[in-house]
């Protein structure tokens, strides 16, 4: 059965990005490790962990494609559950500072000595072990976005509403994230990080693996997604996307399929969020933010939703494209930001992915049309046809 | 024959003074050519000269000697060593600046060393302070007595309680007389005058009421002898209950009035969404759009006509109203036409567009809070009862309801409104019957974005103006309108003035920020139970 669901989802596109991925996991580490400085093909140390959280952010983008584009939800709140991976990846990290921490308190972290704490706040047991961490990085985001999807989808709260509360429940997690009395460090979050599993968190070493983590990561979550869309529930999502009603009227509990791919999305973001931290090395409420969230849709809409391989392209692009002009443009960068936003949704609604499915379909046509082809439609075309942009249900 | 004289001269002096009260009518001001000259004579000499120099200052009746005379008592008044000038200082150091008593006019500034500290002694002191009571709460002046009794009653040092019942004997204003009472009241309470005094004394403190009457008896209970010590409590707690509802009373106008903000925000908001079933995110920055064209209308007053600028914000609303709603028509004519039936696609690209307003704004009118000043009639505030109320405030709640009745006027009585009314109940039924939806659509896009510009410049007399404004509102006023339901304007209004009430009743308990969150939780909660909000369209045409 699974082996099945696998090779299903092993269809060539996927197999390439993951062999790709697994390359880029292997090349870069080695490029930066290996070369000797001043090699023209060496990286510099500064754009490893660059270049790795670009690879978290199209792992975000991934997961949000996930809900939007194959089931139909717009999740404004998608930065909320890669903010609470990245909180519970943050407290391990706190953790291992132990007595090498400014007031030097093996057990608290600098904040609550400095709030005058006297002991642990209870959500803070276990986060000593890397394991613990590793599986709250995945449960804490599953479960708020269970619960939270549980109630919103039960009640069949869509569209724009769906949109506007999940905008709430990122911005109520803001708000509530910036107080101190929560432990999370209040305003200035979890920063000042040693060492992960022992080796020193800046050491290059260090970030070359993470950079492989994290690109090993995106490999998984694209296997994940593209088993799950492939199957006969992937299905069954893309009718909900599609038509809501008539997949009700069909016998299908479209509230459990929402909640599904809801709750698979949540976790491969909070891995995401896991792995962005110790190679940004801080994270604060900021992170929250209801912009961020809205950002990460545009990245997923200008790669091409409703595509496994849109979102990274997009996360990436736009990501590189934010890098270079906040550094030499910054006045420009929000222009470029806000246009990116209006021309995807009038003139790119697939997105870069659709635009050349586009030109590969006129261009087969084209060949077709030389040969007098049949009457039948080409493959391209009926997968062009297939529209991945959410109708209005009317 | 020598008596006769004295008493004929006594007369003529009171005559010249009675002329003098009528023809300068309030406070005599006296030459400063005459004044100086009895300023400068308070230095020399012994205390008793200094006795007969203020009270040659008290004959002139000049308010101007008030100051001089008060600072002469805290053993602030210096008088220059050559030049023998009583003076005030400024600063401190080894250079003090010099200031005329007189003139108020700067003297420029001279070494320590030059001057000499005029002195006093507590015998003077009482006669400084009887003094500053002839000139004050004897004076002719009803409003300089009353101006006077209170600032007895605010400083209640016990010191002033002789002065305060030569003030009492020849008092005749009513009005005058209670302050002047109460303020007896609350020096009796503070010395150790007899319990007969201090038990009479007692109800007209607490009639002062409020916080004022709280500390005053608080700290009375302190050292009140035994057998009065209920009775303060009594009062105590009497106030206290007061207190309590009046607090809860205030928490209600504040409640209204940021009830009254977020209706300002969210109406406009409520009528694109209901209208045309479109989020557009771009609303706050309309909103911020007329907080600077506020601001720009203030600075063109400012440069070239000063006196205009009490009716600033008058000239700033139809300027604010028509920049924003010409840029809602092109927004909706130039990009949301184009994305019809597609609300998700719309709210990225309003988005989209907020994100381009605000970075033009910060272009151009910089990144930092421009300051919007508030017109005379708006500034200050005034007590109700136990509610302190500012005016800004209340004209903005005012004017909330100004801008919702006559939207609701607009809806219901205007053909507009009736087409916009069709298209939101049913858009294709409306169409059928030959209603023009895209116009429809384009009025509305332009008259929501109108009444969010109107929002701004009423935000701009409460909130700073800067690139951001609008993205501090932007999220609550989905929650009105989420909260409320579309399509009925009657809920959004409740929906903003519940929020607003809400939140004002859960801060004194939780804090601001848990406040805020329990509501978005409670939001979110909410639309669980009503997904379509509070007051939801019925009928076939709302299952989309």
């Amino acid at each position: 059965m699974l082996t099945q669901a696998l090779f299903r989802a092993l269809d060539k596109k996927a197999i390439w990005l993951v062999a790709i991925l697994i390359a880029v996991a292997v090349l870069v580490p080695a490029s930066n490790l290996l070369l000797p400085n001043g090699h023209p093909l060496r990286l510099p140390n500064y754009a490893v962990p660059l270049f790795g959280k670009y690879l978290t952010f199209a792992m975000l983008a991934l997961a949000l494609d996930l809900v939007w584009g194959y089931c139909g939800i717009l999740s404004l709140g998608h930065g909320a559950f890669f903010a609470i991976g990245g909180y519970a990846m943050g407290m391990y990290l706190m953790r291992q500072i132990g007595n090498r921490g400014v007031y030097a308190n093996p057990i608290l972290p600098d904040f609550m000595v400095f709030l005058n704490w006297k002991e642990l706040p209870w959500y803070w047991y276990g986060f000593d072990n890397f394991w613990f961490a590793m599986l709250m990085v995945m449960l804490v985001p599953a479960l708020l976005a269970f619960v939270f999807g549980f109630l919103a989808f039960r009640s069949r709260v869509t569209g724009v509403y769906l949109s506007i509360i999940t905008q709430a429940m990122t911005y109520a997690l803001l708000l509530a994230f910036f107080r101190n009395d929560m432990g999370f460090g209040g305003n200035n979050g979890l920063t000042d990080f040693k060492e992960i599993l022992g080796a020193p968190i800046s050491a290059d070493t260090t970030r070359a693996a993470l950079f492989a983590a994290s690109a090993i990561a995106l490999a998984l979550a694209i296997l994940v997604c593209s088993m799950v869309v492939n199957s006969k529930l992937g299905k069954v999502m893309i009718a909900v996307r599609d038509a809501e009603s008539r997949t009700r009227f069909l016998g299908y509990r479209v509230e459990y399929v929402k909640l599904f791919a809801f709750v698979v999305s949540a976790v491969i973001a909070g891995i995401a969020g896991a792995l962005y931290v110790p190679q940004v090395g801080i994270i604060n409420p900021g992170e929250f933010e209801p912009s961020n969230s809205i950002e990460v849709v545009i990245w997923t809409a200008v790669g091409g939703r409703g595509t496994i391989i849109g979102p990274i392209i997009g996360a990436i692009l736009v990501n590189v494209g934010k890098s270079y002009f906040t550094g030499a443009f910054p006045e420009f960068w929000l222009f470029a930001l806000g246009a990116l936003f209006v021309v995807t949704t009038l003139f790119l609604p697939k997105g870069i992915v659709g635009l050349i499915g586009q030109y590969r379909s006129l261009t087969t046509r084209r060949e077709q049309h030389d040969r007098s082809a049949p009457a039948a439609p080409s493959p391209a075309e009926v997968e062009s046809s297939a529209d991945p942009q959410p109708k209005p249900a009317e | 024959m020598i008596g006769a004289a004295m008493t004929f001269s006594r007369l003529l002096a009171t005559l010249v003074v009675l002329l003098g009260a009528l023809l300068v009518p309030a406070h005599a001001q006296t030459a400063d050519t005459t004044l100086s000259p009895l300023v400068d004579a308070l230095a020399p000499g012994s205390f008793k000269d200094r006795e007969t120099a203020i009270a040659a200052l008290v004959a002139t009746e000049d308010l101007r000697v008030v100051p001089l005379l008060q600072t002469l008592a805290d053993g602030d008044l210096y008088v220059g060593k050559t030049d023998a000038k009583v003076v005030f200082i400024t600063g401190s150091g080894a250079t003090l600046g010099r200031i005329d008593p007189v003139t108020a006019a700067e003297l420029g500034e001279v070494p320590k060393a030059d001057l000499e500290k005029v002195k006093v002694n507590n015998g003077l002191r009482r006669v400084i302070r009887t003094a500053i009571g002839q000139l004050t709460l004897l004076s002719d002046d009803p409003a300089t007595r009353r101006s006077a009794a209170q600032s007895i009653l605010r400083d209640a040092d016990p010191a002033n309680l002789e002065l305060l019942d030569s003030g009492i004997s020849a008092e005749a204003d009513p009005a005058i007389l209670q302050v002047m009472q109460t303020a007896r009241a609350v020096l009796t309470l503070k010395t150790d005058a007899t319990l007969e005094d201090k038990t009479a004394a007692l109800p007209l403190v607490s009639a002062i009421g409020g916080r004022d009457a709280l500390t005053l008896l608080t700290a009375a209970l302190a050292n009140a002898p035994d057998e009065l010590k209920p009775a303060i409590q009594a009062s105590i707690d009497g106030l206290a209950r007061d207190r309590a509802v009046w607090d809860a009373a205030q928490n209600v106008w504040y409640g209204i009035s940021l009830g009254s903000v977020l209706l300002l925000a969210a109406i406009g908001l409520a009528i694109t969404f209901g209208v045309m079933g479109v989020i557009n995110m771009a609303h706050g920055e309309m909103v911020m759009l007329g907080a600077y064209t506020t601001f720009v209308v203030q600075e063109t007053i400012r440069r070239y006509s000063p006196e205009l600028f009490d009716y600033s914000l008058a000239i700033a609303l139809p300027l604010a109203f028509l920049i924003t709603a010409l840029i809602g028509i092109a927004i909706e004519r130039g990009i949301i036409r184009w994305l019809y039936g597609r609300a998700l696609e719309t709210l990225l690209a309003t988005w989209g567009i907020s994100l381009i307003l605000q970075q033009s704004v910060r272009s151009i009118f910089g990144p930092t809070n421009r300051l919007v000043g508030n017109p005379s009639w708006m500034s200050g505030s005034f007590d109700l009862g136990g509610l302190s109320i500012t005016w800004s405030r209340l004209w903005i709640v005012i004017f909330a309801l100004v801008v919702f009745v006559t939207l609701l006027l607009v809806l219901k009585r205007t053909a507009l409104g009736l087409q916009m009314r069709a298209v939101t109940q049913n858009r294709r039924m409306a169409s059928a019957m030959g209603i023009r939806t895209p116009f429809v659509d384009a009025m509305t896009f332009g008259l929501g974005s109108g009444v969010a510009g109107l929002a701004g410049v009423a935000l701009s007399q409460i909130d700073n103006v800067s690139p951001n404004l609008g993205q501090g509102y932007i999220i609550d006023s989905f929650m009105v309108v989420v909260f409320g339901g579309v399509g009925n304007l009657w809920g959004t209004f409740v929906g903003a003035l519940t929020l607003g009430i809400a939140n004002k009743f859960l801060e004194p308990y939780v804090g601001a920020v848990l406040g805020k969150i329990l509501i978005l939780v409670l939001i979110i909660l909410f639309i669980q139970r009503r997904p379509r909000g509070l007051f939801a369209l019925k009928g076939r045409s709302v299952e989309a």
